[in-house]
């Protein structure tokens, strides 16, 4: 396609006068709406009308015009089959020859960047069907045959043509692997059955496991109910399920079960057990399993009885396969953590890159009217409500738009920055005071608890719940405070107000795990006591089933006794709703404790999985009884992209942080627990590599690695800089994308202008042949 | 596949043969398959039965019935399901969607509760947004090209079986 033969050409058509485009461009559409009949019954690819027409009236086009704007690509895309074909084939093509950018130098520096060479291939417009299908069977044969599927599955064909493409190709195949080898041996034929069959039931299996999928059927029902906003929710619990699922069975298979088999001999469990023990771990749970305190710090082998001879203990040991427990519970722990955090990062940046798109700017009403029905939703009354969900956000955003276009006095702006400045004010109060009320309160229980020996201990023991009672009440209640702060915001969009509440809430949940870290990490050390690692499990222990307790009630008064009000007293139809933000908060802050919990308390893991599984029952119960489905507008994978993230940022690395500063600089307590006579966790790390150096001297290179990389700081500084690097290259990527899609878009403007442009002179040539035959007939 | 076969079969037991073998010409007619649970309320239903049709008057053979429920998986590919939501838009069938129908959409969808000047501010805004070449109607380019800014497009996906 070359411009300087197409203006030639168009060269004498360029001296006349042009009609106005605003005038062709309703004609074509009037033009559309009279003959629409005619054009579609005759087709796209049936010849044109014999004959002269006589155009009359200036504002009809003429059948032939018609006919040729009936063929245009763009209209015929998607309609007919050979279209789709050759359209296919065309992708196939590229996707071979792998020409997928022109390079910036071919780019020509005019105000219309041409880069039509990518998609112009003139070679195959043949109109035989039969010839583009089997160019295209050529074409995807050459592809991998990972490729081909996703073509294939990328066709709008029916199943059945796909089908017969897939079977053509494979046929071809099979008969130039013939060819080739020229017959085909008995052991290749059984070779393939297998191959088949073996497919077959691994399809079979898949299908099955599908089905099995946990809590699948629920998980239909409510996204039929309720929408895939809510759905989100129960999705992100299931994900924090896997993720503790697997940090168990990790400490089972590898810490606790060892330690379970073989107890350590010296340890006499003299509590009884009282019903009090489940809620604060303390008492006869401490010397159990459960806790950091009672696993040994040497290498477990079977134990030799008090009464046996020393002779057949030392001739048992040369049979027995030793386990070094300390070791082991650093590096489960370390491995568990590392494989989370990829796991977490790698999640992140799949829903990252799903939610957002380079240059997504404006569009959002377009968007709203098309994508915000949901399909999934099944039931009628439920059906009803999204559709006055969606009345009320379009009615929402033009009213928006209409707020956008009359700009507020400069005296309103001020209003509305100095009410935003007093709310933020208020929130950040209300944070730092229920921190210095946590903060008080511990040291003033920690007191309590040293002090009072002699006192009753059931007494004792049940104080210890006085933390966590505070914190669960505090992180219950606040943020309904800050929901309510709402009301000063009311002018701004819904959007930034969820913003603004979420901000809230996770920055309150933040400074007081905070400032609970502080307390366990620095001042609990600080105390007298025989093993300051079970005490702080313990406290976790509390923390996470006082958590558990108050969702529960959360969930009771929140939901249930709010409907039974709502229904009785204020006679109102209206349901609560299911607050989707301040749930996920919630789910996140209990992960959070569970993860730093976990070097503390090994079990803790498995607690917070019968957690997890009470709470989603319970939250469904609860969710079909009590609640209707979300007002609000809520898109989903934006938010949960935001969730994710919040889970990794916030969260994991905060518990992440909180884990390497016990192990890297904190001091184990002397007398129990696996690493006691070191003077900090890590150490045994070190222990053991300089163990294996002198035991073994062909270990010297490990030792040599561990030495040179692990504890060089040159090392962390170098990975840091290729980070920041690469970090830096792809901003830079994005940029020249954004770019390219401006350019981009200019052209299609443009090219729309040489449409009209073209299909007004058409009309005019038209016009001109037929109008000068017609005169003369008439004459004549 | 069986599965759904069970389904078609439900739907019209006199009809639709258990053998598929000689490769019979069965077609269902509309009325059977929008009484379906996952479609019963839907307001595109006949748009959806139709653009999956082979004669566009919404007949579907058990080879279409198929058909749709394998692009409205959870599987299908971006591309395939933004063709196919454009047929269900495209009320008159001229692969253009103009403004009549984007008024029938905002119609179905919102369940005639929009006054006809908010329902004509909404269409002129939206061809207004995403109308690039300026012709006055969404092409299947633009409408792709919305789209794919938009990640909640996975709603167009019914139950997975």
């Amino acid at each position: 396609y070359d411009e300087s033969s197409a203006r030639n050409s168009f060269h004498h058509l360029l001296q006349e006068p042009d009609r106005s485009t605003r005038e062709s461009y309703e004609s074509i559409e009037m033009q559309d709406e009279l003959d629409r009949g005619r054009v579609e019954v005759r087709g796209p690819d049936s010849p044109p009308p014999e004959g002269p027409y006589l155009c009359e009236y200036d504002d009809v086009f003429c059948p032939h015009t018609l006919n040729v704007l009936s063929a245009m690509p763009s209209r015929t895309i998607g309609r007919s089959r050979g279209a789709i074909i050759s359209q296919y084939y065309n992708r196939t093509l590229k996707l071979r020859r792998k020409k997928s950018r022109p390079t910036l130098q071919n780019m020509p520096r005019s105000s219309r960047p041409s880069i039509r060479e990518c998609d112009w291939e003139p070679g195959v417009m043949k109109d035989e069907e039969e010839e583009r299908r089997r160019l295209l069977t050529k074409e995807l044969q050459v592809l991998s045959s990972n490729q081909r599927v996703r073509m294939l599955q990328m066709m709008p064909l029916s199943l059945r043509e796909k089908r017969d493409l897939h079977v053509c190709c494979n046929e071809r195949e099979c008969r130039n692997r013939l060819h080739e080898k020229g017959e085909i041996h008995c052991c290749s034929q059984i070779k393939y059955s297998l191959i088949k069959g073996f497919r077959h039931s691994w399809f079979e299996f898949l299908s099955f496991l599908h089905m099995l999928q946990l809590w699948h059927y629920p998980l239909k029902q409510i996204g039929g109910r309720f929408g895939t906003s809510v759905l989100s929710y129960f999705i992100f619990l299931k994900t924090l399920l896997l993720f503790s699922v697997f940090l168990f069975i990790g400490n089972l298979f590898f810490i606790v079960v060892p330690q379970a088999v073989y107890p350590p001999v010296d340890h006499h469990n003299n509590q009884t057990f009282t019903g009090l023990e489940l809620f604060t771990g303390a008492g006869y749970f401490t010397d159990t399993v459960l806790y950091y305190g009672y696993y040994s710090n040497s290498t477990l082998t079977e134990q030799c009885s008090v009464n046996a001879n020393s002779t057949q203990c030392a001739k048992d040991l040369s049979h027995t396969l030793p386990y070094n427990l300390p070791l082991a519970y650093i590096f489960t722990i370390g491995v568990a953590f590392f494989i989370t955090c990829i796991a977490l990062v790698y999640s992140m940046s799949k829903s990252f890159g799903d939610s957002y798109r380079v240059n997504s700017a404006s569009g959002d009403l377009a968007v709203k009217v098309f994508c915000s029905w949901d399909f999934k939703v099944i039931q009628k009354r439920s059906i009803k409500v999204q559709s006055d969900n969606i009345c009320t956000q379009l009615k929402e955003l033009l009213a928006d738009l209409q707020r956008k276009s009359s700009p507020m006095s400069l005296r309103k702006r001020f209003g509305k920055i100095v009410i935003e400045f007093f709310a933020w004010m208020l929130a950040l109060g209300s944070v730092l005071g229920c921190t210095f009320a946590v903060y008080r309160c511990s040291i003033l229980l920690l007191e309590n608890y040293n002090d009072k020996l002699s006192q009753n201990t059931m007494l004792k023991e049940a104080s210890l719940l006085a933390l966590p009672l505070m914190v669960s009440s505090i992180n219950l209640l606040m943020p309904y405070v800050y929901n309510a702060m709402r009301i000063l915001e009311r002018d701004e969009s819904p959007e930034i107000q969820l913003y603004a509440a979420i901000c809230r809430n996770l920055l309150l949940k933040m400074t007081v795990l905070g400032m609970l870290c502080y307390h366990w990490l620095v001042q609990v050390t600080r105390q007298p006591q025989k093993c300051w690692e079970t005490f702080v499990g313990q406290e976790l222990y509390r923390f996470v089933i006082m958590d558990f307790i108050f969702i529960i009630l959360d969930t009771i008064f929140g939901e249930l006794v709010w409907r039974i009000i709502s229904e009785t007293w204020l006679k109102s139809k209206r349901k609560p709703e299911f607050d989707i933000a301040r749930n996920v908060l919630e789910l996140i802050y209990g992960q959070t404790l569970a993860w730093l919990g976990v070097l503390f308390c090994p079990l803790l893991a498995g607690i917070q999985i019968i957690k997890l599984i009470l709470i989603f029952y319970i939250k469904k119960t609860s969710l079909v009884m009590n609640c209707q489905s979300p007002r609000k507008p809520w898109r989903a994978s934006h938010m949960t992209t935001l969730f994710i993230t919040l889970l990794c940022f916030p969260s994991f690395l905060g518990a992440a942080v909180s884990i390497s500063y016990t192990i890297w600089w904190m001091k184990p307590s002397e007398e129990c627990g696996p690493f006691r006579t070191l003077t900090t966790i890590y150490e045994s790390g070190k222990v053991w590599v300089r163990r294996l150096e002198k035991s073994n001297p062909r270990f010297y290179w490990f030792s040599w690695i561990h030495r040179h990389l692990v504890e060089n700081p040159l090392v962390i500084f170098t990975a840091a800089g290729i980070l920041l690097i690469v970090i830096y290259f792809h901003a830079e990527v994005v940029d020249g994308q954004r770019k390219i899609i401006r350019l981009l878009r200019e052209q299609i403007a443009n090219e729309g202008e040489d449409k009209k442009f073209l299909i007004n002179k058409l009309q005019d040539s038209y016009k001109k042949i037929n109008s000068s035959p017609g005169k003369r007939a008439s004459r004549e | 596949i069986c599965r759904l076969h069970g389904r078609y079969h439900e739907l019209a037991p006199n009809i639709v043969p258990m053998d598929y073998t000689n490769e019979p010409d069965v077609k269902l007619p509309i009325q059977l398959i929008i009484n379906m649970p996952e479609l019963k309320e839907n307001p595109f239903k006949q748009r959806i039965v139709e653009a999956f049709s082979e004669d566009s008057q919404g007949n579907l053979s058990f080879n279409d019935f198929v058909d749709m429920f394998s692009v409205l998986s959870e599987t299908a590919p971006r591309e395939l399901k933004a063709i196919y939501a454009f047929k269900i838009y495209d009320f008159n069938t001229d692969n253009y969607i103009c403004k009549s129908d984007l008024e029938k959409t905002l119609t179905k969808l919102t369940r005639e509760e929009l006054t006809p000047e908010e329902v004509t501010l909404v269409c002129e805004k939206v061809i207004e947004e995403a109308d690039l070449d300026g012709d006055g109607k969404l092409a299947f380019a633009d409408f792709e090209n919305m789209i794919s800014r938009a990640p909640d497009f996975l709603r167009y996906t019914l139950v997975r079986y």
